[in-house]
């Protein structure tokens, strides 16, 4: 198969999983032990992960952009930069990327385990849908912890961002809130919160995708865990560029 | 035998048992209906040929041991029956039912009436042997008292009700197909496809795998299919029958002296089609070099 007719069958085998989770959604059974479970583990358990890096990253931001800000004498507006750069961009695309090389890795290694120890047809043979089972909880979690965890990322970026301004900058907190305060648009907290939406429909769909169609034992487990993380990342990074585009239209967001 | 003759020789087959089935009902007009019948059915994986024409049939009661090297289509006529998978062409029928076009919300219904035993037992990880075995229960949400009773019940005809508690990684190869065997079971279905489920276990254990299938053949009724491809296996099967003794011991007890068994029959596999079907005696008497080199291991 060549790589053109590849990628156009893996594009319909994932759209085909996303059709049949949202048609398992609205009819019986349900399992919602499961989905929060799922959220348990998806979004408590990356918490602390996605904590550190919005913290670093808000950090970093100030770290690098402060003595450009001070070299024009625009220096008080580092929030407003720290905040723009976080909430719209880098809060929910870094958020994405931990959350895929943790829960991605993890959903595609436990499904592929499933399927090369025949679990997955065990469950089909006892009468289980594994779409309806595996798939969407883990689907629902995504969509629904990614944007939270966003926020949680975004909200300790810009703690980073105040710490670093403050302790080596020796900027006032004051002025620092009040430049996040001026630089926060509505629009710009609704775009973030809706691109996690379509990140977390990524990483699930490209992850339970990878898993339920391992082959090959448990070199065939390997092979699955690395292509979702990798794919799901890189679909996050273009998807990214696309998302920001149609939301920059639609929310008239990018202006300063 | 040319394999040019295989398509015809698996349609001779299929009207040899349809006419026998016809002439000889065994109790009741329910019972002449087969439990699963295979109708001239092909697979194919891109140019790699599976299943060849395959055609057979399963009575009720009646255990068919499918015989075949390693690839040979054995395990992928198992799971054609669950519908596991679709055949490119031909009918697979279940109690007179035609599966073959069945969606996956179809199929669950069929499900139900069929126990599948894989072959490492096929047991989910994450839980305890009690939720296992009670999976299917729980799935139909069932009172919970009722499904602790039913899981007893089948650990108890395993001879596993110790090991309730454990974890699948606890137990070991015999035990996970013991508790593969009591999943399957749950719900009585009339139907239990077992795939290789002595491969890699010692004889002792494989002996009890097999006692297991005969006394579900001769005490329940239950149709069933059994891939192997251990002759000790075929020898069991179609040689001994479970009875119970006066002191309400289940025994088993060889044919011959009292009677002779007619529920069991072999199909051999070679290459997705059918080469052989018959009686274990006609299966060592066949002067085919390949069923003997299988025999024989030579």
């Amino acid at each position: 198969m060549n790589p053109l007719a590849k990628f156009l069958f893996e594009l319909q085998e994932i759209s085909l999983l996303i059709w049949r989770s949202v048609v398992a959604l609205f009819s019986r059974p349900r399992y919602a032990a499961e989905t929060v479970r799922q959220m348990d583990l998806i979004g408590v358990g990356s918490l602390p992960i996605v904590l550190l890096t919005g913290f670093f990253t808000g950090g970093v931001l100030v770290l690098q952009t402060f003595p450009t800000l001070e070299y024009y004498s625009i220096q008080n507006e580092a929030g407003r930069s720290v905040a723009t750069s976080l909430i719209r961009e880098l809060g929910p695309v870094l958020s994405a990327l931990m959350v895929s090389g943790r829960i991605g890795s993890a959903i595609s290694a436990e499904l592929g385990s499933m399927v090369v120890s025949q679990q997955i047809d065990a469950m089909r043979a006892l009468g289980t849908d594994p779409v309806r089972k595996l798939v969407l909880p883990r689907l629902t979690a995504l969509i629904v912890m990614l944007p939270l965890l966003t926020v949680a990322a975004d909200i300790f970026g810009l703690i980073g961002g105040g710490v670093v301004a403050s302790t080596l900058y020796n900027q006032d907190t004051n002025i620092f809130v009040n430049s996040v305060r001026n630089g926060i648009s509505t629009a710009d907290l609704v775009g973030g919160m809706i691109k996690p939406l379509f990140f977390g429909l990524i990483i699930g769909s490209v992850s339970c995708h990878k898993g339920l169609s391992t082959t090959g034992g448990t070199a065939g487990v390997g092979r699955s865990v690395t292509n979702a993380v990798v794919i799901a990342s890189i679909w996050v990074i273009i998807f990214d560029f696309f998302l920001s585009k149609a939301l920059q239209v639609m929310l008239d967001m990018g202006r300063i | 035998m040319l394999s040019s003759d295989v398509p015809e020789y698996n349609s001779q087959i299929e009207e040899d048992l349809v006419q026998t089935d016809l002439e000889d009902p065994v109790d009741s007009p329910d019972r002449i209906q087969p439990a699963i019948e295979f109708r001239d059915v092909h697979l194919s994986f891109d140019d790699n040929k599976i299943l060849d024409g395959v055609s057979f049939l399963v009575r009720r009661g009646e255990t068919k041991v499918i015989l075949g090297r390693s690839g040979g289509g054995k395990s992928t006529t198992i799971r054609l029956i669950l519908g596991l998978l679709k055949p490119d062409s031909g009918q697979i029928l279940i109690d007179g039912e035609d599966i073959t076009a069945y969606t996956e919300e179809e199929m669950a219904r069929v499900r139900q009436k069929i126990g599948m035993v894989f072959q490492e037992g096929a047991l989910f990880d994450s839980l305890s042997v009690y939720e296992n075995v009670a999976y299917r229960l729980h799935e139909m949400r069932i009172d919970e008292d009722e499904v602790e009773r039913e899981v007893r019940r089948m650990l108890q005809f395993v001879d596993l009700e110790d090991a309730i508690d454990m974890m699948p990684d606890e137990l070991s190869g015999g035990m996970r197909r013991r508790v593969g065997i009591a999943r399957a079971l749950v719900g009585d279905p009339a139907i239990v496809l077992f795939d290789e489920p002595t491969a890699g276990l010692d004889p002792p254990t494989a002996r009890t795998i097999c006692e297991l299938a005969i006394k579900l053949r001769d005490l329940q009724d239950v149709s069933s299919i059994f891939v192997t491809h251990e002759m000790n296996n075929v020898r069991y099967l179609s040689s001994e029958y479970a009875t119970v003794s006066e002191e309400g011991q289940v025994i088993f007890e060889k044919e011959g002296e009292k009677l002779c068994l007619i529920n069991t029959e072999v199909v051999m596999f070679r290459d997705g089609a059918i080469i052989f079907s018959g009686s274990d005696e006609k299966l060592r008497s066949s002067p085919d070099t390949y069923i003997q080199t299988f025999i024989n291991g030579k």
